[in-house]
C-alpha cells in the first residue's frame, strides 16, 4: 500500500514537477528551484499578469441559451476536462503539453468557455497571445485541438449548430495562437 | 512543439477542402471555390484524386482527375472529360456513342483570408485559371465554335459562417466555353469571353456531412442551340478522413438543341 503513494503523487502532478524518466533530479543538476505546486489547488505558480476578462479573446454570448445548451458549468467543467484529457492524448498534438500544467489548462480552459457562453464566470487565464506565445503552433495544432474539442462536445450531446457557434468565439483567435 | 507531421500533414479540418469540380479545381461539384485541394495546411503538401460520373437523359459524363495542393496557398490540378452523346450521337449525325473528350489544367492562388478562421467578415479569396483543351477540334469548329482550347479565369470568396453552419460561395469566371469547353470555345454568336457568375451556398449538419445547392451561369455563344444556367442540389458526406462521397441533383439546361439535360451527380474523392 505505502509503495502506491509515489506513484499516485506522480500521476497527479503536473508533468513540470516530475523528475525525468531518467531518475536524474534536473532541477538540481542546473542548480534551479524546483516549482512548487499550490497545497490546494495542485496548480504551479505562474509570472503575475493582468486579470481581465478581456484576456478570454471574445465578447460573450447574451442571455442563457448557450450556456443551456452546454449543461450549465457542470457540462462545462465536465466538457473542459474531457477536452484536456484528449488533447494530451492525441497524437498529433500531445507532445506540445509535455511541459504544460494541465491543471491549470484545465481550469482556465473551464473559464473561458463559461465566460464566453455567458454561463456566470470571470476569466482570470492569461490572453491567448500570452499563453500560446512559447508553444510555436501551427494552424494543423489548432485544427487538431478543434477536431477534439467538436469530439469532446458530440460526446456530450452538443447539438451542431451550438457547437459551431462556439467556434465562431474561437476562430478569430487563430492570430494570437498560431505563430508559425 | 508538437511531433512533426511532416511533408503530408493532413491537416485541414474535415470537408473544408471541398469536393472536386467537374473541371477538377476544387469546390461543390459545379461551383469552383476559393479553397485549395488537398488536406495540407500552411506548412505541408496535399493531394487529391477524384472521379465523378453524371449520367443525364440523352448525354453521360465522366470525369477524373488530380491535383496537388502546396502549402494551402497554391494548387495545380488535371482532369479529364469525356462526354458520351450514347444515342443522342446519332441524331446529331456524330454516330452512337460518339464522345466528346477535354483536358483540363486548372490552378489557384489563394490570394487572402481563411475559409474557417479569421475575422468572418474576410471570406478566403482565391485567383485561378483552367486551360482547356479540346480534343474533338473538327467537330466543335463545324458546330461554331471558333477554338478548340480556351483558357477561363476566375476569381473566388468562400467563407464559412461558423455562427450559422453556412457554407457561402461567390466566383466570377471569364470565360469563352461552350458547355464547360465540351462544344469548344467562343461561336458564332459571340466569340470573346464573358463574365459569368457561380454561387453555392451550403450548410454544414455535422463534421462530416453537408447539403447544398449551387448556380453556374455560362455564357450562350453558339447559334445552333440555346446554352442556360446550370444548377445542382448536393450532399457531401465524409466517411473517413481522405475519403469524400458527393450524391446531387444536377441540370446543366438543354445541350446540342436536345432537351434539358438533368440527372444524378455521383463523385468519390481521395485526399490526403
Amino acid at each position: 500500500m505505502l509503495g502506491l503513494v509515489p506513484i499516485a503523487l506522480t500521476l497527479s502532478s503536473p508533468a513540470m514537477a516530475q523528475n525525468a524518466p531518467d531518475g536524474v533530479d534536473w532541477f538540481k543538476e542546473f542548480g534551479v528551484e524546483q516549482p512548487r505546486p499550490d497545497p490546494v489547488t495542485g496548480e504551479l505558480p505562474v509570472k503575475p499578469y493582468t486579470v481581465t476578462d478581456a484576456n478570454a479573446g471574445a465578447t460573450p454570448f447574451t442571455g442563457s441559451d448557450m450556456a443551456r445548451t452546454f449543461g450549465g458549468q457542470d457540462g462545462i467543467h465536465r466538457l473542459a476536462h474531457r477536452l484536456v484529457t484528449l488533447i494530451i492524448t492525441d497524437p498529433a498534438i500531445k507532445d506540445i503539453f509535455v511541459a504544460t500544467d494541465t491543471r491549470r489548462l484545465e481550469r482556465t480552459l473551464y473559464e473561458q468557455v463559461c465566460y464566453i457562453l455567458n454561463a456566470g464566470c470571470a476569466y482570470t487565464g492569461r490572453d491567448m497571445r500570452e499563453a500560446h506565445r512559447q508553444l510555436g503552433l501551427k494552424t494543423r495544432d489548432m485544427n487538431a485541438l478543434v477536431e477534439d474539442l467538436q469530439r469532446a462536445m458530440h460526446e456530450r450531446g452538443i447539438p451542431f449548430a451550438a457547437q459551431n457557434r462556439l467556434l465562431a468565439k474561437l476562430a478569430p483567435m487563430k492570430r494570437a495562437i498560431v505563430t508559425r | 512543439m508538437a511531433e512533426d507531421a511532416g511533408l503530408f500533414d493532413g491537416g485541414k479540418l474535415l470537408l473544408t477542402n471541398g469536393v472536386s469540380t467537374i473541371e477538377g479545381s476544387a469546390g461543390g461539384g459545379l461551383a469552383s471555390w476559393a479553397v485549395i485541394p488537398g488536406m495540407e495546411t500552411d506548412h505541408g503538401i496535399g493531394l487529391s484524386a477524384f472521379a465523378t460520373d453524371v449520367p443525364l437523359r440523352d448525354f453521360n459524363l465522366e470525369t477524373q482527375g488530380f491535383a496537388i495542393g502546396l502549402r494551402n496557398r497554391l494548387s495545380l490540378g488535371y482532369a479529364r472529360e469525356n462526354f458520351d452523346t450514347l444515342s443522342a450521337g446519332e441524331a446529331l449525325g456524330l454516330g452512337h456513342g460518339y464522345t466528346f473528350r477535354q483536358d483540363i489544367v486548372t490552378a489557384r492562388l489563394r490570394l487572402a483570408g481563411d475559409l474557417v478562421y479569421g475575422p468572418q467578415w474576410l471570406p478566403q479569396i482565391t485567383l485561378g485559371t483552367d486551360f482547356k483543351h479540346n480534343l474533338n477540334g473538327a467537330v466543335v469548329r463545324l458546330v461554331g465554335a471558333k477554338q478548340s482550347a480556351g483558357t477561363d479565369f476566375t476569381l473566388s470568396a468562400t467563407k464559412l459562417v461558423l455562427g450559422s453552419s453556412v457554407l457561402i460561395n461567390t466566383t466570377f469566371r471569364l470565360t469563352d466555353a461552350n458547355q464547360f469547353g465540351l462544344l469548344g470555345f467562343g461561336g458564332d454568336k459571340n466569340a470573346h469571353r464573358s463574365g459569368q457568375f457561380e454561387g453555392s451556398l451550403a450548410y454544414q449538419m455535422s463534421r462530416r456531412l453537408a447539403i447544398g445547392g449551387e448556380w453556374r451561369t455560362r455564357p450562350d455563344n453558339l447559334g445552333f442551340a440555346r446554352e442556360t444556367a446550370s444548377h445542382d442540389v448536393f450532399v457531401a458526406w465524409a466517411p473517413a478522413r481522405h475519403v469524400t462521397l458527393t450524391a446531387a441533383w444536377v441540370d446543366i439546361g438543354p445541350v446540342a438543341t436536345l432537351r434539358p439535360q438533368r440527372g444524378v451527380y455521383l463523385s468519390v474523392q481521395i485526399a490526403c
